[in-house]
């Protein structure tokens, strides 16, 4: 390992550079590559008083809610992408359980903005979407405003700087280069934009497997101040070319978190007590990890950097 | 209901496509009328060809491989801001006369519920030339005024959009419910326009939450044909998304 190496475990990433009260981009790459098991190390780290930012966030945010860890969410949607609500997300929003939350509604194309200014180093970008929309009245982050260069009204939506963006990808290399490919959401503004990155990576490979095909390097090392190298770190959210998206394990979730009761139970089993991924990952059966595995490779063409 | 959903697609446009039912009636029109319809999707996807396989989201590995173009948000969002985006797709909590949307707050036995928010919804109502709202016809679901405006429609009247700043040639073109299908008048509001086969005028009125208006010349929607049920069939075989109704 190099002297350059940023490659730590997932407990000395989250224990090192997400403390209390920070505001934590996580799934920035929509329902894929969502970066659970980094969450799951917060929860476990007892994180109180964060601020998640996400367009989408599947039953991540909701999770973490539950937990405790959470007082502010920024996001466009919270729920189960393919179940329908997430019910700790509804108790904290409507009853304060188990503490109250603030919710500072955006759409998906103002959250993306928001970290697009951040990225480009601007106040703000401009936009003509949530006009007319409750979004507008509701988020302090969006206002009109009259352009200069045109006669019209659009909205300012504020740039958005995250203090750490935790970014799930295929593979790194231990300075935390990376190549991700697939979905990408807002994964490459969203680390531009936050003051630093944690990459979980399915494989930490050499620099010049990188460097062998720069097009697909979306981060830069130097934005990087930690890489975890964490194999199914994603699930049970998908990455391409690794895993499937594990569909069982979303409506489980569901049915067994509507009850406060139940989801504190299905808390300690998948996050409590589970010391780490590998023993997160005992707790799936085997043959249930290999269904999930790719079954047909599909490379891309090679391109030729000569 | 999708198939009256498919048949809103024209062959060759540019389609934001949501989960569930309006990724089937996508497919279904792609595999009919609309063979060169191309789907976006807002974490970045582009596809001129349907995926292989039943998603549950669309970051489905599925929806991925095979591609045309795995983007950012920001560059299917950019083509949307630019107007060259012809249909959009939205289901909803609520709807309201105006075709104003509502995904942020429910009701139910009085107590207000907190339902996930917009996604990509605020955006492709602002910005899609032609949205299609997706729903289930129920008169708790079509309402008089919705409470909340996730979504902007025609607001509370025609010239409502433009006093927003809204992009001109954008705006809400379709309700396509259990029930028909509704269309908007010049005044912006919304009136029944065709009710699906064995469906009466009554059912529908009795179902709507404000005194629908019906269209004088009030058509039966087109049935199935053998083609359309043929394919979705073949789309949703166990009938994850579709009732065999």
């Amino acid at each position: 390992m190099s002297t350059s190496s940023k490659q730590m475990t997932m407990r000395e990433a989250v224990g090192r550079h997400v403390p209390s009260g920070s505001i934590v981009l996580m799934g920035a790459q929509l329902e894929q590559m969502i970066p659970f098991s980094a969450g799951q190390e917060m929860i476990r780290q007892g994180r109180r008083d964060l601020t998640l930012v996400g367009p989408i966030s599947d039953i991540l945010f909701d999770q973490m809610i539950g937990a405790g860890c959470v007082s502010r969410v920024m996001a466009a949607w919270v729920g189960n992408v393919s179940a329908g609500v997430g019910y700790c997300f509804r108790r904290a929003v409507e009853r304060n359980i188990p503490r109250r939350i603030e919710m500072v509604d955006y759409s998906n194309f103002t959250l993306a903005l928001a970290l697009h200014a951040g990225a480009m180093g601007v106040p703000f970008m401009p936009t003509y979407s949530t006009l007319g929309s409750d979004l507008l009245k509701t988020n302090g982050n969006l206002r009109e405003f009259s352009s200069p260069v045109s006669e019209e009204e659009l909205v300012a939506v504020r740039a958005l700087r995250p203090d750490v963006a935790i970014i799930q990808v295929q593979r790194a290399d231990a300075e935390g280069n990376a190549h991700l490919w697939g979905s990408l959401g807002v994964a490459v503004d969203g680390a531009r934009a936050s003051r630093k990155t944690i990459l979980v990576a399915e494989e930490i490979v050499e620099r010049e497997v990188i460097a062998s095909d720069p097009n697909r390097t979306l981060i830069p090392g130097f934005l990087v101040a930690a890489v975890v190298e964490e194999p199914w770190g994603a699930h049970p959210s998908p990455v391409q070319g690794y895993y499937g998206r594990d569909h069982a394990f979303f409506s489980d979730y569901h049915e067994q978190t509507r009850r406060l009761g139940d989801f504190e139970d299905w808390l300690a089993r998948w996050v409590v007590r589970p010391a780490s991924r590998r023993e997160y990952l005992s707790e799936l059966e085997a043959s249930r990890l290999e269904a999930l595995g790719v079954r047909e490779h599909a490379y891309s063409a090679v391109a030729d950097f000569g | 209901m999708v198939v009256a959903a498919a048949r809103e697609i024209a062959d060759g446009e540019l389609v934001f496509v949501g989960m569930r039912l309006p990724m089937l009636a996508f497919l279904l029109a792609r595999r009919t009328h609309a063979p060169h319809a191309i789907g976006l999707f807002e974490n970045g996807i582009i596809r001129q060809t349907p995926s292989p396989e039943l998603l549950y989201t669309m970051g489905d590995p599925p929806n991925l491989r095979g591609a045309t173009e795995c983007g950012q948000m920001i560059d299917v969002m950019g083509l949307l801001q630019q107007g060259r985006v012809e249909v959009g797709f939205l289901g909803a909590a609520e709807v309201d006369r105006f075709g104003n949307l509502n995904t942020t707050w429910g009701r139910r036995n009085q107590e207000r519920q907190r339902l996930p928010g917009s996604g990509g919804a605020c955006d492709i109502a602002c910005l899609a030339q032609r949205t299609i709202v997706l729903l289930a016809h129920e008169p708790s679901r079509l309402v008089e005024r919705v409470t909340h405006i996730t979504s902007p429609g025609y607001g509370s009247g025609n010239r409502w959009r433009r006093t927003e700043g809204l992009p001109a040639g954008s705006g809400p073109s379709a309700i396509i419910t259990t029930l028909g299908l509704l269309r908007f008048g010049s005044d912006a509001e919304a009136y029944l326009a065709s009710v699906h086969p064995g469906v009466s005028v009554e059912e529908v009125l009795e179902n709507t939450g404000w005194t629908l208006r019906v269209a004088d010349e009030l058509v039966e929607t087109l049935p199935p044909s053998e083609e359309e049920l043929a394919v979705l069939r073949e789309l949703d075989p166990h009938h994850v998304w579709t009732r065999a109704r």
